[in-house]
């Protein structure tokens, strides 16, 4: 009978795992429905190991705005460990939700969130475990339909043999429009089958249906053409954009987990989108335009999740904190509000003013000032010009001598490296920065123990940003480059012993680089290193960059490709790019003369949400706008509610009152074990 | 520059203890100890238990834990105990705590903390611990070789390396027996040594002693804790202070139980 927990032949398992309680489930706040209840039925994938899936904001939102639908069910499923996984297959035990232990390819739907490139060969182990065949063409109606979403969907071409459909942009309008076609489909008693059900979805504009394109290759390798194969579906799939944030308050009930994650505290996305222009930044540029939630709604919805949650920490999460137009006095409101009750506030991305400064220390006013995170991203002047990150020398030091100042003892930097145009001069740039930002921390501070941490990443051009063209840095030239950035540090005998230097080598970047700009032609790697074991490949211990160039080169060469053309090659104007035909809003021309711009050296581009609009394309294309404030309301107060009663002195004999009270509840936790034993 | 201190006034002070009985159950015995303390701290927020905190930057709620239970083994008895900075009435505590936490992890009872230590009227354990998928005759026999040996050593694995625990001076008595379903039910009284002596460890000690081998991972659950009363039974830690024995009744103990 589809649905059935397959929990009586896991559990057995489980002592044998590392870490088993992250298979359980059982979360605070999840949601187990009957089986029969539901219509529609969601399985929901972070292609990650659990501790790091969990606290994704993305899936928790799309997990109650489709649970709170009567007749639909969602549950979550997250990649397994490979010591589960041989468990799995040798006791031949499918791929499991955490909610109710239902097998995934029970489910109508099966919706993965890309974060990023690294949970594809994640994906193929679930599909694997599921008994769902891994490539959609193979799929028949029994199976879910499997739909990619997050970041990396934008050009979801490397994985287009593995998924049925991709949802461009905002999910939760998308996931309850797309439950409503299954619905009808379903209650007509699914005419047509699975094509059917994928024309109606791609008809209403709602996915992405790879199959409905065909690509075709010119001899010297480019795409010579992606052309729909029907004419009865739009030929630009588009991206979806939610507006009015203040109607959409998830999270409301956050999910508490009872393993240990990554993130142990409750986050409130309190605006979405940025438009500060940075070349490099992927998610600036897809989640144009910026619309903020109210600074009530906000300060409502850390009331009621804290409730729920019990969580002691939040975090104001969006793509560049700071720049909420009511910042400050939600900081100052919510540090009010908080004090004296050990609830901490913090703010997870930092721009370099001391402005920032001020901020921190209001979200730190009873906590340590331990480390300030700050990202000028490129080592010079010109480097930071090209990227369109303008933050000048002067603005670093004054913002870090402040901080220093004011009692912070670290500050941590962070910068790319092998960015467009980048030379040798540049990234040791990075290490006169250090320098001076010790040296002015020193003085501001009035002595010499604090820190500087330096954070290095290598630099991966990706799609729909105006890098989109450039020839990635060979992973020779990122280690060099960070091998003298080092040795320099460490020379400096003045600051060698005041800066942390942290830098993962370049060759994960290149892997990532293939993924991100990858047509439907390396697909074909993907399977082949995942059939050689491949598996969690954002984890340094499980990636294996010689299976990788091993793979590329049998499944490539043949077709006169490479991993080089793929990555290291600069693209010229007029190639086909494998996403072209996916409308992320942003107008292609401007990409480009964005892109040339950096080359030559232009004038800065500012943010259009003070500055006159620049023609990015994506408000007339998406039909949306920039939606911020100030819309000066405040905090509304706080629920009061009702304290425990006081205890009524014990007359004289203790243990009766006592021994009643043990009576009395032995009767309650058997009740809510009885619904434990039950998944 | 002096150092900062944290602004505005000190955490109230707490004003009474309360301890607490709580259980361990179904799926959640996979719980580590220190998932059941994460677990156990938000749901005192949940619940807005008026639990005091240590003062400084990093303010903690003051909550001890009294032993610990190994992830992967349910349990019907395990002891916490919290400092509150108002007197609420302990029912009602444990009724809104209880039902801040999720299904099996249970409050079954919550005392005001009078008398000594709650260490100091724990010396052992009873343990309850399904093994199916062996005959119950072969888990007898096994468990009547190790309780006929003086000493019986296993080597397992501690934070800071291996170590021999002595199974056989840890354990007290023991009984095996069938269940409703005809698996075997091993009983066993264990006394807490440092390092402790776990299920785990028991059970190793038996496919030492006999050719015993475990085709599924068995379940154990601990019954009870406290102080040995002379028939071999566990005295509550939580009853009334002249309800136990003051001092452990070891001595008097037969080195095997029958049930």
């Amino acid at each position: 009978m589809p649905g059935q927990s397959v929990f009586p032949r896991l559990e057995p398992l489980l002592p044998r795992v590392r870490k088993p309680v992250q298979y359980v489930g059982g979360e605070g706040n999840s949601t187990v429905k009957p089986w029969e209840s539901a219509v529609v039925r969601w399985c929901l994938m972070y292609p990650d190991a659990y501790e790091v899936g969990l606290p994704n904001q993305g899936l928790q939102i799309l997990y109650e705005v489709l649970n709170e639908q009567p007749d639909v069910l969602a549950e979550r499923t997250y990649a397994v460990l490979p010591d589960l996984e041989a468990l799995l297959r040798e006791h031949d035990v499918p791929q499991f939700t955490v909610d109710a232990h239902r097998p995934v390819g029970d489910f109508d739907l099966l919706g993965v969130s890309f974060a990023s490139e690294h949970g594809y060969l994640n994906l193929l182990t679930a599909l694997d475990l599921a008994g769902i065949p891994l490539h959609a063409a193979d799929r028949g109606d029994e199976h879910p339909l499997v739909i990619a979403g997050g970041h990396s969907a934008f050009n979801p071409e490397p994985v287009a043999g593995f998924i049925d459909a991709a949802v461009l942009g905002d999910g939760e309008q998308a996931v309850l429009d797309i439950t409503d076609v299954v619905r009808t489909f379903k209650d007509a008693g699914s005419p047509g089958g699975r094509t059917e059900l994928l024309t109606r979805l791609a008809r209403r504009r709602l996915v992405y249906v790879p199959a409905f394109f065909d690509v075709s290759y010119r001899d010297d390798g480019p795409i010579d053409a992606v052309t729909p194969n029907r004419d009865d579906i739009p030929a630009r799939p588009a991206k979806h954009t939610l507006t009015d944030l203040d109607s959409w308050p998830y999270p409301k009930a956050p999910l508490v987990p009872l393993a240990e994650t990554v993130h142990e505290r409750m986050s409130v996305e309190i605006f979405r989108g940025c438009t500060r222009g940075c070349r490099f930044c992927q998610a600036g540029m897809i989640t144009r335009p910026v619309r903020e939630r109210s600074i009530d709604t906000i300060g409502a919805m850390i009331d009621t999740g804290l409730s729920a949650t019990g969580f002691n920490e939040v975090g104001l999460l969006s793509l560049s904190s700071a720049d909420h137009s009511e910042i400050g006095a939600l900081a100052t409101q919510l540090a009010d509000r908080y004090e004296g009750t050990a609830t901490s506030l913090s703010l997870p991305s930092t721009r370099v003013d001391a402005f920032n400064v001020t901020l921190a220390n209001e979200f730190s006013r009873n906590g340590r000032r331990s480390g300030l995170t700050f990202a000028p991203e490129g080592g010079s002047e010109r480097l930071r010009k090209v990227i369109n990150k303008m933050v000048s020398e002067e603005d670093l030091i004054r913002t870090v001598s402040t901080a220093y100042a004011q009692g912070w003892r670290q500050v941590k930097l962070y910068f790319m490296c092998g960015l467009p145009t980048e030379t040798d001069e540049d990234v040791l740039g990075i290490a006169r920065l250090a320098r001076e930002v010790i040296r002015a921390g020193r003085k501001a501070s009035g002595h010499r123990d604090i820190r500087c941490t330096v954070s290095i990443g290598g630099f991966v051009p990706k799609p729909h940003t105006p890098f989109q063209w450039v020839g990635q840095a060979p992973w020779e030239v990122t280690d060099q480059r960070l091998q003298l950035l080092r040795d320099t540090v460490r020379a400096d005998r003045e600051i060698s012993r005041a800066v942390g230097f942290r830098y993962h080598d370049g060759r994960p970047g290149i892997i990532e680089g293939l993924l991100a700009r990858g047509d439907r032609r390396v697909g074909r790697v993907i399977e082949r290193v995942w059939r050689e074991g491949g598996r969690f490949d954002g984890w340094s211990e499980h990636f294996s960059f010689e299976r990788w160039e091993r793979s590329a080169a049998a499944e490539l060469e043949p077709l006169g490709l490479s991993l080089d053309w793929f990555t290291t090659r600069e693209r010229p104007e007029n190639e086909v790019l494998p996403w072209d035909h996916l409308d992320a809003g942003l107008d292609r021309d401007w990409l480009w003369s964005d892109w040339q711009d950096a080359l030559r050296g232009a004038a800065e581009v500012e943010d259009c949400r003070w500055t006159p609009c620049y023609d990015c394309g994506v408000c007339p294309t998406t039909g949306s706008q920039i939606e911020i404030g100030p819309t000066r309301r405040t905090l509304l107060p706080l629920t009061p509610v009702a304290p425990l009663p006081a205890r009524t002195p014990p007359a004289a004999e203790e243990p009766a009152s006592t021994s009643a009270a043990t009576v009395a509840t032995v009767a309650t936790g058997k009740e809510k074990a009885r619904a434990a034993a039950a998944p | 520059m002096p150092p900062r201190r944290p602004e505005g006034p000190p955490p109230p002070p707490p004003v009474a203890r309360v301890r607490l009985r709580f259980a361990k159950r179904g799926r959640l015995r996979f719980l580590s100890q220190l998932d059941l303390a994460r677990t156990f701290e938000r749901g005192l927020r949940r619940a807005r238990v008026p639990v005091a905190f240590s003062a400084g930057f990093s303010p903690h709620p003051k909550v001890s834990w009294i032993g610990g239970v190994p992830t992967g083994a349910a349990s019907e008895t395990e002891f916490v105990e919290i400092s509150l900075t108002v007197d609420v009435d302990p029912e009602a505590l444990r009724v809104a705590l209880d039902a801040a936490l999720p299904p099996g992890f249970d409050l079954v009872e919550c005392v005001p903390a009078v008398g000594g230590s709650l260490a100091e009227r724990i010396e052992a354990s009873r343990w309850s611990i399904r093994v199916p998928g062996v005959p119950v005759d072969d888990v007898a026999s096994a468990l009547d070789l190790l309780l006929a040996r003086e000493s019986v050593e296993v080597e397992r694995r501690t934070k800071s390396g291996r170590a021999l625990v002595d199974v056989r001076r840890a354990v007290i008595c023991g009984v095996c027996r069938a269940d409703a379903h005809d698996c075997a039910i091993l009983d066993v009284v264990v006394r807490h040594t440092t390092p402790a002596v776990r299920p785990d460890d028991v059970l190793t000690a038996l496919g030492v002693v006999s050719p015993l081998t475990f085709p599924v991972p068995p379940e154990p659950t601990r019954l009870e804790q406290g102080l040995i009363r002379s028939d071999g039974t566990l005295a509550d830690p939580l009853a009334a202070p002249s309800g136990a024995p003051h001092h452990s009744e070891t001595g008097r103990l037969a080195s095997r139980l029958t049930a």
